[in-house]
């Protein structure tokens, strides 16, 4: 849409038509409705569908959509019964670990003494996930009124928004929205007149992914170093300042006003048996359609990406790495999994807070376990010898596979240590830093055994295994990958044949991606790769 | 009192007690590092695993941390432990083999290979000297910085810090400062569990250092104290 079609859009709405040419189009069908456009159509937008209809910083748009009527109606009744609904619901976290949100907010409820606090966990630091990050920048008053039903829930007078500094914008509105929400009696002393009192601070992460950690995030506001420490006791018990202390995540926290509101069984409709609701993902890699995607829990893995993300033209989908960095992948034989917690966890990934990137035959899966590895051995927060060590040393094995090193001893040490990082460490981090490795070598172990045994990497992606070649056949001495090669590794006379000197060549791939005739090959283990970019 | 069952044990364990304090009061070994107990427990290098539970619902704990519960069932050497274990002091024994400390454990308790490569470092980040130097020292003269595989333990800024009075306690409980084992390069780098006969290496310098830094005087601190010393005469 360009600024000269501003005409044309006025004029056919007012005459009550549509403009045919800025109709979104999509393989030749045109779609008039946002709800019909295939990557629409099958999501269940509860909790992201307001983002379009909201001016984040302006809380009248939010009220004039239902917005704190929640609030209101919580208010009305006792701690009790909003424990009570929420349970009902079957609400469960949405920051990885899926615990039962009432029952959370009932044992912190239970706890002896008059100071209790309510965080909310916004640190979100699986790289490539911004769904809270929409929440909070898009809609923040659903957020902050989750917050207070919860707090008035579990009896806390005071809480904190913990979210990253790498999100000015969310940030921002979060503090736009408290304000506004204090100036309106939302907050603050003796809320609508209910006698209740409650607020909101910002406490600013500086973006270390052990941070999301409920332990680490509490000494991280307390302005300690973020790291975790051993539970029990655990913070419902002994939390931020050693009261007891409640965490939700961004997105649990959006949907406690929707049940307030709709109602618990309403809510319990949606979803599977365990695992309730919709959950919003971000959709990323190789398919059409990616972005944030909100679905009800149990649609299969399949419908996500087929469905929804929709398959590029001409290339063989793999597998999907779920859960962020310490998530793990699944074949696209198991496309089939419906998305919920227990399911996932079974197939040994994880939902995490929903990270989902889809993967093709480009993709090498020890390049994919070493990259996730690489960065957990980074983010561990190094205190216990188990994570730290073994995650470090879990990298160095895949190295050696991706380079040439690799051995069959290697990958059953690999298999040895992933288990006891599991079992034997302190947090959520190491528990389910093998997650990448572990699940790809249960998927794609023929991989692992093409890298070792054959000195080939059936994706093309381990610069140890390929060689670029010129096919003298389809060359037409064009000079484009001679002029292009960084080493000056190419070598020719124009119109005449090019070839590589394999000892110059550093793999860059250039003269593949540049070459218009296809004659540029990449070789692996005496084989065309299947590569095909 | 909670009632406790350890290693097949029923006990009254006084309320406050770890697993730890419970199974040394009865005699049951479990391995530790990071422990000390003047200092408040860190939890991190997980030599005193235990499993607690029974059936699908056991998990391993550690116990310089895990107070004592009504019910609790722990088993302080299931294979599940063992195997933790293991794995744990073969990654330690890989990071810093000159660890006299470490070495003499693994003989005990049976570390037959290490299947890494040596990373010959010095530090294991047991985080005891922090913690001495905070809760003992009251100075807070060093810390860690960073994180992962980029951790390290100094003074802030790596400068010299003024907090810091050269007490030289955070060496004395350092498992890996003291007493280092300089013991036969094998390949294995277990140092095949003789005796450390080392002398401390500045006792030869300098009479009222009993260090074993391996510096012969050049690491500072004594040479400063000296000097300082030297002045006040
Ligand atoms: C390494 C690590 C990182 C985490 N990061 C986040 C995060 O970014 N956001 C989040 O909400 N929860 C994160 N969690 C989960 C929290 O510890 C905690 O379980 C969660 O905030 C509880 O909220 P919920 O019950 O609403 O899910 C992380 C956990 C671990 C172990
Ligand atoms: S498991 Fe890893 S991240 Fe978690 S406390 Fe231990 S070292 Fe830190
Ligand atoms: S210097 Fe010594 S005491 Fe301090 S953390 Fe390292 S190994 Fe532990
Ligand atoms: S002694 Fe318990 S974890 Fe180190």
């Amino acid at each position: 849409m360009k600024p000269e079609d501003a005409k044309s859009i006025v004029k056919s709405t007012l005459d009550g038509g549509i403009v045919d040419d800025l109709v979104y189009k999509e393989d030749g069908n045109s779609f008039i409705h946002l709800s019909e456009i295939p990557f629409y159509r099958k999501q269940m937008r509860i909790l992201s569908g307001k983002n379009p209809l909201v001016d984040p910083v302006n809380v009248e748009d939010y009220i004039a959509l239902g917005g704190y009527k929640a609030l209101v109606r919580a208010l009305q009744k006792s701690p009790e019964e909003i424990i009570g609904e929420i349970k009902t619901s079957g609400l469960r976290g949405r920051g990885g670990a899926g615990f039962p949100t009432g029952r959370k907010w009932e044992i912190t409820r239970a706890q002896k003494g008059k100071v209790k606090y309510m965080l909310c966990n916004a640190d979100e630091g699986d790289p490539g996930a911004y769904m809270d990050r929409s929440l909070l920048e898009g809609n923040p008053h659903s957020v902050i009124e989750g917050m207070i039903i919860g707090a008035y829930a579990i009896g806390a007078g005071e809480g904190w928004v913990y979210v990253r500094n790498e999100y000015p914008l969310a940030v921002k509105h979060v503090t736009i929205a408290i304000e506004q929400a204090r100036k309106l009696g939302l907050l603050g002393e003796n809320i609508l007149g209910s006698g209740f009192n409650f607020d909101i601070k910002i406490a600013r992460g500086a973006g270390a992914f052990v941070c999301g950690e409920e332990t680490a995030l509490i000494a991280s506001v307390e302005g300690k170093r973020g790291i975790p420490r051993q539970r029990p006791p655990f913070p419902a018990a002994y939390g931020l300042f050693a009261k007891p202390t409640n965490i939700n995540n961004v997105e649990t926290l959006a949907n406690v006003p929707i049940i307030i509101e709709k109602g618990a069984d309403w809510f319990a409709h949606i979803g599977t048996e365990k695992s309730k609701g919709t959950k919003i993902f971000s959709l990323v890699g190789k398919v059409r359609n990616t972005g944030l995607v909100e679905v009800p829990m149990g649609m299969t893995v399949g419908e996500v990406v087929f469905d929804i993300g929709g398959a590029l033209d001409g290339k063989r989908m793999k597998a999907v790495q779920i859960g962020g960095p310490s998530g793990g992948c699944i074949p696209r034989e198991l496309f089939h999994l419906p998305v919920d917690y227990e399911s996932l966890t079974g197939a040994g990934v994880i939902m995490g807070s929903g990270g989902m990137i889809v993967m093709d035959e480009n993709t090498c899966m020890v390049d994919i376990a070493k990259y996730f590895t690489n960065f957990l051995q980074e983010e561990s927060c190094g205190k216990c010898s188990i994570c730290r060590e073994g995650t470090q040393r879990m990298y160095e094995i895949l190295t050696g596979v991706t380079e040439g090193r690799g051995t069959e001893e290697g990958l059953t040490l690999l298999e040895e240590l992933g288990g006891i990082i599991k079992d034997a460490s302190m947090c959520g981090l190491g528990q389910t830093a093998p997650n990448p490795v572990i699940s790809t070598l249960r998927y794609f172990r023929d991989e692992y055994t093409a890298h070792i045994k054959e000195k080939r990497c059936p994706a093309g992606v381990c610069k140890t295994f390929i060689q670029y070649m010129i096919d003298l056949e389809k060359c037409t001495g064009c000079e484009l990958c001679r002029k292009n090669c960084p080493q000056e590794a190419v070598e020719g006379e124009r119109k005449k044949p090019h070839s590589i000197m394999q000892d110059k060549c550093i793999k860059c791939g250039i003269c593949y991606d540049v070459c218009e005739f296809d004659a540029v090959v990449k070789i692996t283990g005496g084989k065309n790769a299947k590569n095909s970019n | 009192m909670p009632k406790i069952a350890i290693d097949g044990i029923d006990f009254d364990a006084p309320e406050g007690w770890t697993i730890l304090d419970t199974a040394r009061f009865l005699g049951l070994e479990i391995p530790t590092l990071c422990y000390d107990e003047g200092l408040s427990a860190w939890g991190g290098c997980r030599l005193c695993l235990v499993e607690i539970g029974t059936g699908e619902q056991s998990e391993l704990v550690t116990s310089c941390t895990y107070p004592v519960e009504e019910g609790l069932i722990v088993r302080t050497a299931t294979k599940r432990v063992i195997d933790a274990r293991k794995m744990v002091l073969e990654l330690l024994i890989a990071q810093c083999p000159a660890s006299k400390v470490l070495q003499d454990m693994a003989a005990k308790i049976g570390l037959d290979r290490v299947r890494f490569k040596p990373k010959r470092e010095d530090c294991v980040y047991c985080g005891l000297c922090v913690r001495m130097c905070e809760e003992q020292m009251m100075a807070k003269a060093i810390g860690f910085v960073n994180r992962g595989n980029k951790l390290k333990i100094t003074t802030p800024f790596d400068i010299t810090s003024e907090e810091c009075r050269r007490c030289g306690a955070c060496m004395y409980i350092c498992p890996t400062c003291t007493l280092r084992c300089e013991g036969p390069e094998a390949e294995n780098v277990l140092c095949g569990r003789c005796y450390n006969e080392l002398q401390p290496t500045c006792l030869d310098v300098y009479e009222d250092y009993a260090c074993w830094m391996g510096l012969k005087g050049n690491c500072g601190t004594c040479v400063k104290e000296e000097t300082e010393k030297k002045k006040e005469d």
